[in-house]
C-alpha cells in the first residue's frame, strides 16, 4: 500500500507450509529466527543444520537449508564428522535437552572440549517432548512429569543439570548464552545470542551454544500463556539467562 | 613407500596405508586392543599427507557417528575397533546403512562375550554377516586371509561402498594385525567419484536433506525395497571366494581368515599323506559365496567347517548346501588358536572315519 512499509513478514528461508508443532510451542519461534538469521548473515547457501530425535525432526520441512538427520545424542559427533570435512560451512545442531543434556552428554561435552567449530541451538523445556513428557535431564526440582508423578526428588533423580554452566569451564567453548522465547523482548535476545554464535563460527573460534528454554503446553499440561508464566517462575530460577561466556576477537 | 614395489608391513599398517591409497579422508576411532596399531599408524600418516583428518573420538559411539557425519559431506571415510568397540558403534551402523552412506569399519575381532579376551577370535560373525544392529539391513563383510589380500580388500572396500552406497565391514583378529608378510601398495587414488547426493550446503540450489525417519509406513515399506534390491544386486555380483585342492577332494574344509590360514597349513600336510582333502574359502562372507560352495558339492559329499566361534559360518554353509551334502562343525572359540598340526589330526580323523562308513 502506498505510503506503507513492510515491516515483518515470512523469513525467505522459512518454508511456506504449516508446521505439525503443538499451539504455543517454542519450536516454530526458534525455526523463524533460526531463519532470520541465516537470511541476514547471507549464509544459506553454507548453513548445513543436523536436527534431532524429538519433536524438531522435520526441521528440514520447515527450514530451507541442507540437513542430516542424527541418531538419538549423537548430533554434535555428526557435525563434528561434518564440519572437519567442510570447514567453510556453518554447521549448527538443534538439541532438545534429553537428546544433548542425557544420551548425547558425551558428544557434547567432547566437541566442545576439542572447541569444534560448530554451534549447538539447546531447546530447553524440561521434558522429554515428542515421547510424551517425561522426566528430562533439565526438569526442574518438584516439577511433576509422567515419570515423576510426584515431582523431581533431587534426592532420586539428581538436580537438573546446567548445561552452559557445565560447558563454561572448557577452553574449547567460545560463546555460550540462555535466553527463551516467552516475551518479545526475549524472543529478540534469543535472535541476537545465535547471531553472535553464528558469527563466533564464522570467524572459526571454536564451539558455540545458545540455550533456549521453550515452551512445551502439551506435556506441562499448561495453556500457551501459562507456559509463559511458567518460564518465569518455574525456569528461569533454576536456569539463569545472560551470556555465560564470550570469547570474541573483533573481525579483521 | 613405492607402489608395485614390494614392501615388508604389519598386518594393521597394510589396512591403514591401503585405506590412505584408496583415498580415505578421514579417520574416527577410539583406543581398544588389539587393533591400537592401526589408529595410531593413521594418526602418523594422515599427518604427513594433505587433506586428512583424524580425530581419536571420546567413544566408539562418537567415532562411527562422525563417520556417518564425513560420509555425509561425501568423503572417504574409516573407522576401525575390536569386538566389544564394534557392538558399540552398531547403532551408527544401522544409521549408516539406512541412509546410504558409504564407510569401511574394521573389526580386528578378539574373543568374547562381553569383555572377553584379546585373542583372535572369529566370534562377531553373525553380527557382520546379519547386520548387526537394528532393523532390515546388510553390510559388505570382507574376509582377507592374508595380507596382500588385506590390502587389496581394504583398497576395493571404498569403491563397493562408493558404488553400492553401503557400509563395508573388514573382518581381521589380532593375529592378522600383528603379522608381518611382504606386500604389494596399490598407488594413491587420485580419481575419486563425485557424489551427487553429499550434503554440503544448498548453495544456490535447492536445499535437501538425508533422514531414516519415514514415518509414513508405505515410504518406509519402499525404502526397505530399494534396499532389499540393492542388496539382491550385490548378492549377484559380489560374491568371492577361493579354493585349494579341491578337485579330488572327498573332505572339504570351510573357514575364513585366520581359520583359513591354519586349515591351509593342515590341507598341505594331509595332501603330503595322499589324504584328499581340500579347502574353499569365503573371501566376502556377505554376500556368501553360496553358489561356489554349492557347486563344490557336486563333486564333493562331506564338508567340515571350521570356525574360530562356536557354529556360526556353519548355518551359511548349510544354507548354501541346502542338504546336498554332509556338513559337520569344528568350533574353538574363546580366541584359542588351534596349529595346523592339531587341525589336521582332527581332519584326519573325520576323514578316515567317512572312509570307514563308506
Amino acid at each position: 500500500m502506498k505510503g506503507m512499509k513492510k515491516i515483518i513478514g515470512r523469513p525467505k528461508y522459512l518454508k511456506d507450509v504449516p508446521n505439525h508443532y503443538c499451539p504455543g510451542c517454542g519450536h516454530s519461534t526458534i525455526h523463524r529466527l533460526l531463519a532470520e538469521v541465516i537470511e541476514e548473515l547471507d549464509i544459506r547457501d553454507r548453513a548445513i543444520c543436523i536436527p534431532p530425535c524429538g519433536c524438531a525432526v522435520l526441521a528440514y520441512d520447515y527450514i530451507d537449508i541442507d540437513m542430516v538427520e542424527a541418531a538419538h545424542g549423537r548430533g554434535t559427533a555428526v557435525a563434528t564428522g561434518m564440519k572437519r570435512c567442510l570447514p567453510d560451512r556453518v554447521v549448527f545442531t538443534y538439541q532438545g535437552d534429553g537428546d544433548l543434556a542425557a544420551i548425547g552428554t558425551a558428544e557434547l561435552i567432547h566437541s566442545a572440549n576439542r572447541g569444534e567449530s560448530i554451534t549447538t541451538i539447546f531447546v530447553n523445556n524440561g521434558v522429554y517432548g515428542m515421547t510424551g513428557g517425561q522426566m528430562a535431564p533439565t526438569t526442574v526440582v518438584g516439577q511433576k512429569t509422567t515419570t515423576t508423578p510426584k515431582g523431581r526428588n533431587p534426592g532420586v533423580d539428581g538436580p537438573p543439570m546446567k548445561m552452559c554452566e557445565f560447558l563454561a569451564p572448557l577452553d574449547g567453548t567460545v560463546f555460550l548464552a540462555r535466553s527463551t522465547v516467552h516475551s518479545p523482548k526475549q524472543i529478540k535476545q534469543t535472535k541476537k545470542y545465535i547471531r553472535q554464535a553464528f558469527e563466533s563460527q564464522l570467524r572459526d573460534e571454536g564451539f558455540s551454544m545458545v540455550e533456549i528454554l521453550s515452551q512445551c503446553p502439551s506435556n506441562w499440561k499448561l495453556s500457551p500463556v501459562e507456559c509463559c508464566g511458567w518460564i518465569e517462575e518455574g525456569m528461569i530460577p533454576q536456569f539463569p539467562l545472560g551470556v555465560y561466556k564470550q570469547r570474541q576477537t573483533e573481525p579483521s | 613407500m613405492k607402489s608395485n614395489e614390494k614392501v615388508l608391513l604389519r598386518g594393521s599398517e597394510a589396512i591403514g596405508e591401503a585405506a590412505l591409497r584408496a583415498g580415505c579422508q578421514c579417520y574416527f576411532g577410539y583406543p581398544i586392543t588389539p587393533q591400537n596399531e592401526l589408529p595410531e599408524y593413521m594418526a602418523r600418516r594422515m599427518g604427513e599427507l594433505p587433506g586428512r583428518t583424524f580425530v581419536q573420538s571420546e567413544s566408539e559411539l562418537a567415532a562411527i557417528n562422525m563417520v556417518y557425519g564425513a560420509s555425509a559431506t561425501g568423503a572417504r571415510v574409516m573407522t576401525s575397533s575390536s569386538s566389544p568397540g564394534v557392538s558399540l558403534m552398531q547403532e551408527g551402523i544401522s544409521y549408516l546403512a539406512a541412509c546410504e552412506f558409504p564407510s569401511v569399519i574394521v573389526n580386528i575381532i578378539r574373543g568374547g562375550p562381553g569383555l572377553g579376551n584379546i585373542a583372535p577370535a572369529q566370534s562377531d560373525y553373525f553380527q557382520a554377516t546379519r547386520g548387526g544392529g537394528h532393523g532390515d539391513y546388510r553390510c559388505i563383510v570382507l574376509a582377507p586371509g592374508f595380507l596382500q589380500e588385506s590390502v587389496d580388500l581394504t583398497y576395493r572396500a571404498f569403491d563397493l561402498a562408493d558404488e553400492y552406497r553401503i557400509p563395508v565391514l573388514i573382518l581381521g583378529d589380532g593375529m592378522m594385525g600383528q603379522m608381518m608378510e611382504p606386500v604389494v601398495l596399490p598407488a594413491f587414488r587420485e580419481d575419486l567419484p563425485k557424489k551427487e547426493w553429499a550434503i554440503t550446503g544448498a548453495g544456490k540450489g535447492k536445499s535437501r536433506f538425508i533422514r531414516s525417519l519415514l514415518l509414513d509406513v508405505h515410504v518406509e515399506e519402499s525404502h526397505n525395497w530399494k534396499l532389499y534390491r540393492k542388496y539382491q544386486r550385490i548378492e549377484r555380483r559380489e560374491p568371492r571366494s577361493d579354493s585349494y585342492a579341491v578337485e579330488d577332494a572327498e573332505l572339504v574344509v570351510v573357514a575364513y581368515g585366520t581359520a583359513a590360514r591354519i586349515a591351509k597349513g593342515a590341507v598341505r600336510r594331509l595332501r603330503a599323506r595322499g589324504v584328499k582333502v581340500g579347502l574353499f574359502r569365503p573371501i566376502t562372507l556377505w554376500p556368501f559365496p553360496a553358489k561356489a560352495l554349492a557347486g563344490l558339492a557336486e563333486s564333493v559329499g562331506r564338508f567340515l567347517v571350521f570356525e574360530m566361534s562356536m557354529g556360526q559360518l556353519v548355518e551359511d554353509v548349510k544354507l548354501a548346501l541346502n542338504g546336498k551334502a554332509e556338513v559337520e562343525l569344528y568350533g574353538r572359540p574363546g580366541g584359542v588358536v588351534v596349529t595346523p598340526v592339531e587341525l589336521s589330526r582332527i581332519l584326519s580323523r573325520r576323514y578316515n572315519a567317512m572312509r570307514h562308513e563308506a
